[in-house]
């Protein structure tokens, strides 16, 4: 196990620091951008799979944490405050925002859906509002925008995703975490056990919109013009849940996955298909909701399981094939 | 502020409410019963709008005399979403079969959007047949003729449903089966059946509710969350499974967005609906008129 854990601890960090030389090896712009954006679409998905996936609270308007991220971190930096402070509070707010519908719909214990119908109203009642307050396109500042350096924002955004993917691996393999799954599972049997569902509930929902307010941040930091409203738009809650899915929900390593999975294929399909790029996409996540709820993840796992098997029957005797082949909890 | 003005934005609310009483009816007979709560209803509704909209435009079919063919085509798009899709969720749990058919759903509507936004384009459209235009004036409130005669309609048809399910055999097995489907198994009701029956009159609900909204506003690709969501709020405003409750919560959604649009700002009648919505959801989740759960 420890062996496991060191191996692939060595792959990360083999691949991050291979991320770090990219631009050193004469990359393209255009495959910066690239990687940017997978950076970008990894902090949405796993900032939404915290909640939707370890805690199996659906949000279908995760479109307002990122958008409330990018306002405020746009706001600030345009308005002269240091980095790191605008990424910090664009972290804030949304979270402040969320508790907004976190603490009723949790205290009640009101059945998931109406959480999930009440985050997707939300998303709309922003959506809706921004468009009104702030008809206008959004810039960088003039300074920003004349000498657009990609550099300083490749290296930021990696290490804002680095940082991400890390609070979600330490949540996870933390006794909070562990809580989460619970509560997920069972929260009667949860709550039995010394559990507190709603306080977990809550601190997912906090975790899960800090991060998406960040990656919120992120964006506002690397994109030079859209409109204020844009990031409050249907699109960014459904591709982070599209994106989890496709990769392997519940799992640190799915929404990265899922991710890359996604800006490829859409780079690919929107080449060749053009806008039925999204229609594709619909029916992959219906397939995959519906016939492999664990995603590329538990495909993988399928494929290993059968393998191993296969090489365990031709070396013991063929009854061994006996045992099932149960899929993982979820 | 003049009486007519009032007068008229209550009556252009309750006009509109009917039909948000309609769309929401179709969705919450589907989640009452089968307990898949489809977000793609508005969707639904959405094709059914184009239905009419081709029938007239490329066969000269009067949208009122259109609606059996558009519900008619919903039933089968129908069929086929709920024995590709929805049918494989029909043994979950309940909670899982929510939230199953809530990404199913969702993934659905997104595809549906686009296939729209690819064989009728962004654009906005109606149908105007030649009485289109003309308008009945009561006290100076103007009341378009096709907007009335839809009230008409969605009322008719919420009757009818209710005279179904009281009345009729196949309606009292429905609403059996809603209150608790393994006693219903036990009285010999074909458990099955009953869903999908109840799934595909929820989709000829959503059709003829298309057909009305095309003809007296209009249909385009993204309409399909904003209909989804006026139908949720609806859905729990009136509480599931009582159809008065469902036409008054469409009633009182469509007049609040109306007084909105004269007293706040037309930019905002639909934040209205969505804050009243989540206020219910908080203070009230079992709708305003709806028993306990339990």
């Amino acid at each position: 196990m420890t062996i496991k854990k060191g191996i692939s601890l060595a792959l990360l960090v083999i691949g991050v620091v291979a991320l770090g030389l990219v631009p050193r090896m004469g990359a393209s712009e255009s495959l910066l951008n690239l990687l940017i954006l997978m950076f970008i679409y990894t902090m949405l998905a796993t900032s939404w799979n915290i909640l939707g996936g370890y805690t199996g609270q659906v949000n279908l308007g995760h479109a307002a944490f990122f958008g409330l991220g990018t306002l405020t971190a746009r706001m600030l930096y345009t308005g002269g405050c240091p980095l790191p402070l605008a990424f910090l509070v664009a972290g804030v707010v949304p979270v402040v925002f969320s508790m907004l519908i976190g603490v009723p719909a949790f205290r009640l214990r009101l059945r998931g859906d109406y959480f999930t119908i009440g985050t997707l109203a939300l998303s709309q009642i922003l959506y809706i509002t921004i468009g009104n307050v702030l008809p206008k396109i959004t810039y960088l500042p003039m300074a920003d925008i004349q000498n657009y350096q990609i550099l300083p924002r490749y290296y930021i955004i990696l290490a804002l995703t680095v940082f991400t993917i890390g609070v979600a691996y330490a949540l996870v393999k933390s006794r909070l975490g562990l809580g989460l799954v619970a509560v997920r599972e069972n929260e009667d049997a949860a709550e039995s056990l010394g559990v507190n569902a709603f306080a977990h509930k809550l601190l997912a929902l906090a975790v899960s919109a800090f991060l998406g307010g960040l990656t919120g941040g992120a964006y506002a930091y690397y994109q030079p013009s859209y409109y204020f409203n844009y990031t409050f738009s249907p699109p960014w809650s459904l591709e982070p849940v599209t994106m989890t899915f496709i990769g392997g929900v519940g799992t640190v390593h799915g929404p990265v996955i899922g991710a890359i999975f996604f800006v490829l294929l859409k780079e690919w399909l929107v080449l060749r298909v053009g806008e039925y790029h999204l229609i594709i996409f619909g029916v992959l996540f219906i397939l995959v909701v519906l016939f492999l709820p664990g995603g590329l993840v538990e495909a993988w796992e399928r494929i290993r399981r059968l393998v191993a098997r296969r090489t365990t029957v031709k070396a013991t005797a063929p009854t061994a094939c006996a045992g099932g082949n149960n899929l993982p909890g979820n | 502020m003049p009486t007519t003005m009032v007068a008229q934005s209550l009556a252009s609310g309750i006009l509109v409410g009917a039909l948000y009483g309609l769309a929401a009816v179709g969705l919450s007979l589907v989640f009452g019963v089968t307990k898949i709560l489809n977000v793609s209803h508005g969707e639904l509704l959405m094709l059914g709008g184009y239905t009419s909209f081709w029938l007239f435009t490329l066969f000269g079919v009067d949208p009122f005399a259109g609606i059996p063919l558009s519900m008619f085509a919903l039933v089968i798009i129908g069929l086929i979403v709920y024995q590709l899709l929805f049918s494989r969720l029909i043994k979950l749990p309940t909670e899982d079969k929510i939230r199953t058919s809530l990404l199913v759903g969702f993934g659905l509507g997104l595809m549906l959007q686009n296939i729209a936004l690819r064989l009728w384009t962004a654009d906005n459209r109606g149908i105007t047949p030649s009485y289109a235009g003309a308008v009945l004036t009561v006290l100076g409130v103007r009341l378009p003729y096709v907007r009335v005669a839809s009230l008409v309609i969605a009322f008719v048809f919420l009757l009818a449903l209710q005279l179904f399910l009281q009345k009729t055999y196949t309606g009292k097995a429905i609403r059996a089966t809603a209150q608790d489907w393994e006693a219903a198994t036990l009285m010999g009701i074909n458990v099955h059946r009953v869903y999908l029956l109840s799934f595909v009159l929820g989709t000829a609900l959503a059709g003829a509710a298309g057909t009305l909204v095309a003809v007296g506003y209009s249909v385009e690709p993204v309409m399909g969350l904003h209909w989804t969501l006026k139908a949720l709020i609806v859905l729990v405003m009136g509480g599931i499974g009582s159809i008065a409750g469902t036409l008054i919560g469409g009633l009182i959604l469509g007049v609040t967005e109306s007084a909105a649009a004269v007293w706040i700002s037309g930019n905002y009648r639909h934040v209205v609906g969505l804050a009243i919505f989540i206020l219910v959801l908080l203070i009230r989740p079992q709708g305003l008129f709806g028993a306990k759960e339990g």
